[in-house]
């Protein structure tokens, strides 16, 4: 039997990259949908709107455990073997679609009206529009909170760990086992989440901070 | 010439029929004054004539455009009028400078140094030469509003549109406020303004309108109209205003 040793140590170090590229594709995938997901939701068409919403709703509802044994398995009724991380990226970027669409359609409906009207006013185009006077303000106001889901996308990346990707938690499980240390590699494990939590936490909070500051007219 | 045709303009919201028929020409330098009660129709007659409202009947030409549905047309018609609001409603990111840039570069696909230069021309014209980079959080009520009316100058409207710009500000701000429009006044721009102002209609305006539940009940020269109003309801309400 091996004990927990700096081996160890470094295997769960070293699964921190897979953690990471799986946010990484969950955050940009995600954030493009996202984009796409709020602009229709402020679409002139009410049908749009209507489906997009259902479309949020549906995905907000559903476990993301429930999403990823769906985009895992449902591939293999048509015959398509499906990579563990590929299943993982498209149910996390799913999954952060909706909730990334939600937080910019509230910054986008956050704008006032007569922001619109002025630009209307000045003869600009609904695309220079929002190019140039709603999304540099919107994305002013949705910064910390994307910077918080970006957290909560990063904690996600565990439940990847059951369909057998190996990311950290999965890494802490093979090493808990091979040890019998569950505790030393989880500790582990939460150290990592940390470390790469916390900083961003705290970049959240400022932001969150100035915005504030900025709101009140200071 | 005419700069501002409305004929026989009727416009509702759901039942609330809030523009029962209003005609009216304007000439070029000629300064027009609007005023009357809360909810007579004022501002919703103004955004019409540059399409941010759509009237059921009527016809509009504005410095000779004729009123479109169609977003281009219409954006060919806003290019030649100017619209100053209530609330500024300046872009809160940019500076004073940028705000005023931002249309004749991405409209009028005016060069960044032209631009640059034609903002602080129209800075200057309102006061504020020294104000370039400036957010507007930064600045007080009259001096937001001089940008604003400077970014709408900056593109060389041929009509300005005011609606009550003075009413969201401090007394003691009105003053440099109605300035500045004083002065395109005395430069010969073309202008409509809905104002609460009776003393500055009667000075600078060449004709006041006094508009009643939707028409146009009573109009004429300013110094006519405010010394001798005919109708009834005129009087009551020039009384009321003054107090
Ligand atoms: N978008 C809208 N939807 C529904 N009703 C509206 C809308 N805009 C204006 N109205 C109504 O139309 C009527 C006329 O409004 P308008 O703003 O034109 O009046 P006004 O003469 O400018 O008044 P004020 O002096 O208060 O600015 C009011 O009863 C108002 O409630
Ligand atoms: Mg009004």
């Amino acid at each position: 039997m091996r004990t927990f040793g700096s081996p160890e140590f470094l295997f769960i170090v070293y699964a921190l990259r897979w953690t990471l590229s799986l946010t990484v594709l969950a955050f940009v995938g995600g954030g493009i949908m996202g984009i796409v997901l709020a602009l229709l939701r402020i679409a002139r068409s009410r049908t749009l709107r209507t489906i997009t919403s259902f479309y949020m709703q549906v995905i907000q509802g559903l476990p993301l455990l429930v999403l990823l044994f769906l985009c895992y398995y449902a591939p293999s009724l048509f015959g398509i073997e499906i990579a563990a991380l590929t299943a993982a990226a498209i149910a996390l970027t799913i999954n952060s679609s909706a909730f990334l669409g939600a937080i910019w359609e509230s910054a986008l409906r956050a704008i006032p009206k007569a922001q619109w009207e002025s630009a209307d006013a000045l003869a600009l185009t609904p695309y220079k529009t929002l190019r140039f006077v709603i999304a540099p303000q919107a994305i002013r106001l949705a910064l910390p909170s994307t910077v918080g889901f970006l957290v909560q996308i990063i904690k996600q990346t565990s439940l990847a760990s059951i369909i057998g990707f190996i990311e950290i938690t999965r890494a802490g499980q093979l090493v808990s086992n091979a040890t019998f240390e569950p505790l030393k590699a989880f500790l582990s494990v939460a150290a990592l989440y940390f470390a790469v939590c916390f900083p961003l936490t705290q970049f959240s909070l400022w932001l969150e901070r100035r915005t504030a500051r900025r709101g009140a007219g200071t | 010439m005419s700069v501002v045709v409305a004929k026989n303009i009727r416009k509702s919201f759901g039942a609330l029929e809030v523009l029962k028929g209003v005609s009216l020409t304007v000439e070029g330098g000629e300064v027009v004054a609007l005023i009357g009660r809360s909810g007579s129709g004022k501002s919703t007659f103004l955004r019409c004539l540059n399409g941010l409202e759509s009237v059921d009947s009527g016809e509009i030409e504005v410095a000779g455009h004729g009123m479109s549905r169609k977003p281009a047309e219409l954006r060919q018609l806003r290019r030649d009028v100017g619209i100053v609001f209530q609330s500024y409603n300046l872009f809160p990111h940019l500076t004073a400078g940028e705000n005023i840039m931002l249309a004749p570069v991405q409209v009028k696909c005016m060069g960044k140094d032209a631009a640059r230069a034609e903002a602080k021309r129209c800075l200057a014209l309102v006061g504020l030469g020294d104000r370039f980079e400036a957010y507007p959080d930064m600045l007080s009520g009259g001096q937001q509003q001089r940008v604003a009316i400077a970014r709408s100058l900056a593109m060389q409207p041929k009509v300005m549109l005011f609606d009550e710009v003075t009413s969201a500000l401090d007394p003691e701000l009105t003053g440099e406020v109605l300035a500045v429009i004083e002065n395109l006044a005395r430069d010969g721009m073309t202008m409509l303004l809905v104002t609460h102002e009776m003393g500055f209609a009667r000075r600078v305006a060449n004709r006041t309108i006094f508009m009643k539940d939707g028409v146009i009940h009573e109009e004429g020269p300013s110094a006519e109209f405010f010394s001798a109003p005919k109708t009834p309801e005129l009087q009551a309400f020039l009384r009321s205003e003054v107090g």
